[in-house]
């Protein structure tokens, strides 16, 4: 049994449902009943209800894809800042798909600190010296060569996205390839680096404005006129 | 004991007019301070606290993080010019010592800590202007910018204070009262929960005027609690619809 309605604001404290509910996000249990623990939205799904939170720091969750950066260089893999509380640790294991020798091999021919990673996390066990872990074995993760990474706050990472990925998919037709990770980094690569530029400022935009009525079509107006400034070779 | 420069209780009415189970004019602000990840500002009449959560972030020095849950550090402060008469000294006093320990006892029941291992959690309280209940007010405001900082919480606190005046239990201590009253009661409750995390008490009091107190500060709390959920309301009905648009 439910207590909120769809779109409810809900405060730290707040009943949700009874145990026998589905609900997912920061919650918790207490005399039978979900309690919020966040300031957050209430969103209803086909299996049950979903907290989502207005504010606050990344929180990883299992598979996530997240834009971080390489802070130190550890005997067995590399500490990963991904813009969380605690630091992310990628294992040797996880960046290679070869065996290396540890001894022979120096792991800085691999990966620096300063480097940029584009990774999923694997898995957060709070209980460990490093929660979260991190890996490059999937697709679309890796190191990053070259591009620009653009950071907002994390909450608005749904909102640069767009419903079933509108917004994202606007931003697509300047012609590059953009990954958000959901920490907040956007990593942008555009074969020229001017079109790089435009994007960083379009998404900072969404980021400002994005409370603003039909801002979509209105980024959609924006890259149809650079596109055409473009042809005619005036950027 | 001193004898208070105007009387305090005079057929029911209090000095500053308020019946004896009346609050003082409640204003709460939350995200006032732009720097911090979290922040709110409460004023009970003339006392204004404000707060600001800087976390959660690493600890520094690391020897110091604990292994299984975070750290909360609590700095309540009275600006120099809060005080009514003589200039407070801007060093740490005792006495704001003390406060800064006993809000973080009040804080942490609620928070959860467990949530956010290795690192800590910065708690700043500055109180502009002092007239009474200056604790209980950064309470209030301290769970306001934790709440908005988005830090887990299992409620928000909310602090009041009751008083003993003549022989009367009255709410919501002013400067006065405070100076020349016979106790002195503040609470920090939390009003969804309905359990409290903060509870000190000093003067003589009967069991009847205490529980008749105890009585008073939940409905004082709960008072405060729907003005401050307003506030939230005021800063996330914006936000919500930033995030999914109209």
């Amino acid at each position: 049994m439910y207590f909120v309605t769809p779109r409810q604001l809900i405060f730290p404290g707040d009943v949700i449902a009874t145990t026998d509910s589905k609900v997912e996000g920061p919650v918790y249990v207490d005399n039978g009943r979900y309690r919020s623990l966040v300031v957050g939205l209430v969103e209803f799904r086909e299996d049950g209800v979903v907290v989502v939170p207005l504010e606050g720091t990344y929180k990883p969750k299992k598979g996530d894809v997240v834009v971080g950066y390489v802070t130190d260089v550890l005997a067995t893999g590399w500490e990963i800042d991904v813009r969380s509380f605690m630091p992310a640790y990628l294992p040797v294991s996880e960046a290679l798909h070869r065996h290396v020798d540890l001894e022979t091999t120096p792991l800085t021919t691999f990966l620096n600190i300063g480097d940029v990673v584009i990774a999923k996390v694997k898995d957060v066990d709070l209980t460990d010296e490093y929660p979260i872990i991190l890996t490059l074995k999937e697709e679309r993760v890796g190191k990053v060569e070259s591009g620009t990474v653009v950071e907002i706050t994390p909450v608005k990472v749904p909102r640069l996205i767009g419903k079933r990925g509108s917004m994202l998919n606007t931003l697509m037709e300047v012609g590059c390839d953009i990954i958000v990770g959901q920490n907040g980094r956007v990593w942008i690569r555009c074969r020229d680096t001017r079109d790089e530029v435009f994007l960083a400022t379009l998404i900072k935009k969404i980021e400002a404005e994005s409370h603003v009525m039909g801002l979509t079509d209105r980024i959609r107006a924006e890259i149809e006129k650079y596109k055409t400034q473009r042809q005619q070779g005036a950027v | 004991m001193k004898k208070p420069p105007v009387p305090l209780l005079q057929n029911g009415v209090r000095a500053d007019g308020r019946a004896p189970d009346q609050m003082r004019e409640v204003k709460i602000s939350v995200g006032v301070v732009s720097n911090a990840d979290g922040s709110a500002m409460v004023s009970y009449g003339t006392t204004t606290a404000v707060a600001a959560v800087y976390g959660p972030r690493e600890m520094h020095p690391r020897h110091l993080s604990l292994p299984d849950r975070g750290v909360m550090r609590v700095r309540y402060h009275m600006a120099p010019f809060s005080t009514k008469d003589e200039r407070k000294s801007p060093t740490p006093s005792r006495r704001e010592i003390e406060i800064s320990k006993v809000l973080r006892e009040a804080l942490e029941p609620a928070i959860m800590l467990e949530q956010y291992p290795r690192s800590r959690i910065d708690v700043f309280v500055e109180i502009l202007q002092a007239d009474g209940s200056t604790r209980v007010a950064s309470l209030t405001a301290a769970s306001l910018a934790l709440a908005d900082a988005g830090i887990y919480m299992r409620d928000l606190v909310i602090g009041v204070s009751v008083g003993l005046v003549d022989g009367t239990v009255v709410l919501d201590l002013n400067g006065l009262e405070d100076q020349y009253g016979e106790g002195d009661l503040p609470v920090g409750y939390m009003p969804n929960l309905k359990r409290f995390t903060l509870l000190q008490l000093d003067g003589a009091w009967t069991r009847e005027a205490f529980l008749q107190a105890l009585n008073l500060a939940v409905r004082g709390a709960e008072h405060v609690y729907q003005i401050a959920r307003d506030a939230l309301k005021t800063k996330y009905t914006s936000i919500a619809e930033e995030i999914y648009g109209r």
